[in-house]
């Protein structure tokens, strides 16, 4: 079973919750696929057995076979690609290539562009105890999170029991790494921040069909904010997680809340038996 | 004609405090334009009463689509297409996938019978409005939509428009989380970069990298340390490394309840008296960021 654990906002403590969700499932497998901000490493410090670049191929001119008929440039929406016929000069824009293919395939001369690997970022895995660790890393200055993720989503065992740890937003790595999940996990603080950005995401997991449910977290007595809302649109709230200074303190020192709060493991073992059961009903 | 001055403010990782300490410098400087860059969660909106005066839709995305009529069902297109948008329906036709689809148009090319066309969608909306603090100018995209790098820049131009219409001396930007395609478009073309940060383990792994993104970037970068006091030991982590990286650490405010309170109350520290220590620190922010940019 994949669960995503996402949040429209950053900084509810998404990582957190998912990191301590995974110690607390058996053999279960984290993986890190907030790739811009992969912090989930510091709260489960895993021995890492390999690290490997990922790639997308990116177009390479060959000027020797090059014709300068600019196919290419007009083809490619992104305008990654610039031909200067006039003095036959073929200029590449990598920062701006979505790696798509398309310049290769219309262009007429065999061999004027051959697709070369570029590095996106890299894969990391390991484990700690009996429980497996995977992350990907954005590269810095790449735009887009989302290759990275996708490609990330084919080392991850489907018969596992797997907590994906989405970027925060609700933009397109985060719909990447909540698409083939069985359940997503919304988690979300008593704030109107946080709820706004809740129902952002909300939108868009009932676009995609996905069942899920919220924990909220850094709970207040007496704030039913989140509970108000939950109620009315018939969402399941599946643990809420006080807010003390406690928590914050050992946050900031890498220690995930699972190992803060009393009865921490059975809080989340407790988010996972009733997320299994909701998927069996 | 020269570019306003843009103050930027980025954090990595989220829920640092960026959005409120934005909202109380929106408050305290004088003489700015206003910019929600943070376009897939605006939430500053909610913190700065305001009326919108325009609103336009965003059309930021080309999106394939198929003429199932004319579709041969030979497969091709979902074979090509490098994002994995393209997949045969439960009905046996082939259909893409919105939020997948990367909008390269490969298929239109691959099609043999141009069932395929690419058409641009509206992924959202931007607005300029009037607060009792300065024009704001302010976006949403639909959830799951990407571009929202190409949003962002628009956003600022209207800033740069407007500033310069009207003589405003400044622009101040409330920035995306992350690394990604946002924060390259929130930073391009800015004068400062003020991060806000939090003495938390994640906090500093992440301001490693947002620093490297602004250093690539030429922008130059500030730091302020927000919930200084939940721990004093990744406090002089954070200043250590500000030192060896030779940036300057403009403000240190404490953590105290009251800010996620106010917070609670759609208030920022610096609108009420039970945040005294936070709003002073703010307020020698403010005044640093007036007297330079
Ligand atoms: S399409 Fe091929 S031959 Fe034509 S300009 Fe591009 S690389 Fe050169
Ligand atoms: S691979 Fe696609 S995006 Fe990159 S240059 Fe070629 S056509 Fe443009
Ligand atoms: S436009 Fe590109 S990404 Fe979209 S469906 Fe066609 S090939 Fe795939
Ligand atoms: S390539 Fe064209 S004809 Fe073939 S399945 Fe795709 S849309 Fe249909």
């Amino acid at each position: 079973m994949w669960i995503t654990v996402a949040s429209g906002k950053g900084g509810t403590g998404k990582t957190t919750v998912a990191v301590s969700l995974a110690l607390s499932v058996k053999n279960a497998m984290y993986v890190d696929a907030d790739v811009e901000e992969p912090d989930g490493a510091l709260f489960i410090k895993p021995v890492i057995k390999e690290t490997f670049p990922y790639t997308e191929p990116i177009p390479k001119i060959h000027t020797d076979k090059c014709i300068f008929c600019g196919k290419c440039a007009d083809a490619c929406v992104y305008k990654a690609i610039a031909i200067l016929k006039p003095i036959r000069k073929a200029m590449f824009f990598p920062e701006l290539c979505h790696s798509c293919g398309l310049c290769a395939y219309v262009c007429p001369v065999k061999g004027a562009i051959e697709e070369v690997p570029k590095e996106k970022g890299k894969i990391r895995k390991g484990g700690k105890d009996s429980h497996k660790f995977m992350e990907g890393i954005l590269n810095i200055g790449e735009a887009s999170a989302t290759p990275l993720i996708r490609g990330m989503k084919k080392y991850i065992p489907k018969d596992m029991d797997v907590i994906i740890d989405a970027p925060p937003g609700t933009s397109c790595p985060v719909v990447e790494s909540v698409e083939d999940s069985d359940f997503v996990l919304l988690v979300t603080e008593p704030t109107p921040f946080g709820l706004n950005d809740l129902e952002l995401a909300v939108q868009i997991v009932r676009k995609m069909k996905l069942p899920f449910g919220i924990v909220v977290n850094k709970h207040e007595k007496n704030n039913n904010l989140v509970r108000t809302y939950a109620n009315k649109e018939g969402i399941d709230i599946l643990a809420e997680i006080p807010f003390s200074k406690e928590i914050a303190e050992a946050y900031s020192r890498g220690i995930p809340v699972v190992n803060v709060i009393p009865n921490g493991k059975e809080l989340f073992a407790n988010i996972f038996r009733k997320i299994k059961e909701r998927l069996n009903e | 004609m020269n570019r306003v001055k843009e103050v930027v403010i980025l954090s990595g990782k989220g829920g640092t405090g960026k959005t409120t300490l934005t909202a109380s410098l929106s408050k305290i400087i004088p003489d700015k334009v206003i910019v929600d860059a943070d376009v897939d969660a605006a939430d500053l909106f909610i913190l700065l009463e305001h009326t919108r005066k325009k609103s336009t839709k965003f059309r930021g995305k080309s999106v394939a689509s198929i003429d199932k009529n004319k579709c041969i069902k030979c497969g091709e297109c979902e074979r090509q297409c490098r994002f994995d948008a393209i997949h045969k329906d439960s009905d046996g036709n082939f259909s893409v996938n919105f939020y997948k689809c990367d909008g390269c148009a490969l298929c239109t090319y691959v099609c043999p019978v141009h069932a395929i066309q690419m058409n641009e969608e509206i992924v959202g909306d931007w607005y300029v409005s009037e607060t009792a603090f300065g024009t704001m100018v302010h976006g949403h995209l639909i959830p799951g939509a990407e571009n929202s790098g190409n949003l962002v820049t628009l956003l600022k131009h209207e800033a740069q428009l407007i500033a310069k219409e009207k003589g405003i001396k400044r622009i101040i930007v409330d920035g995306p989380p992350g690394i990604g395609c946002p924060v390259i478009s929130s930073l391009s073309g800015a004068t400062l970069a003020l991060i806000v940060t939090e003495p938390t383990l994640s906090g500093i792994h992440d301001l490693d990298r947002i620093l490297s993104i602004c250093k690539q970037f030429r922008v130059e970068a500030k730091i302020v340390i927000n919930k200084a006091s939940i721990n004093k030991e990744n406090v002089e982590k954070i200043k250590q490394f500000a030192l060896k990286n030779s940036i300057e650490i403009i403000g240190e405010i404490p953590f105290d309840r009251c800010v996620v309170e106010n917070l609670s109350q759609k208030l920022t520290p610096i609108d009420t008296d039970n945040c005294k220590t936070v709003r002073k620190e703010i307020e020698k922010i403010s005044q640093y960021i007036s007297a330079r940019f």
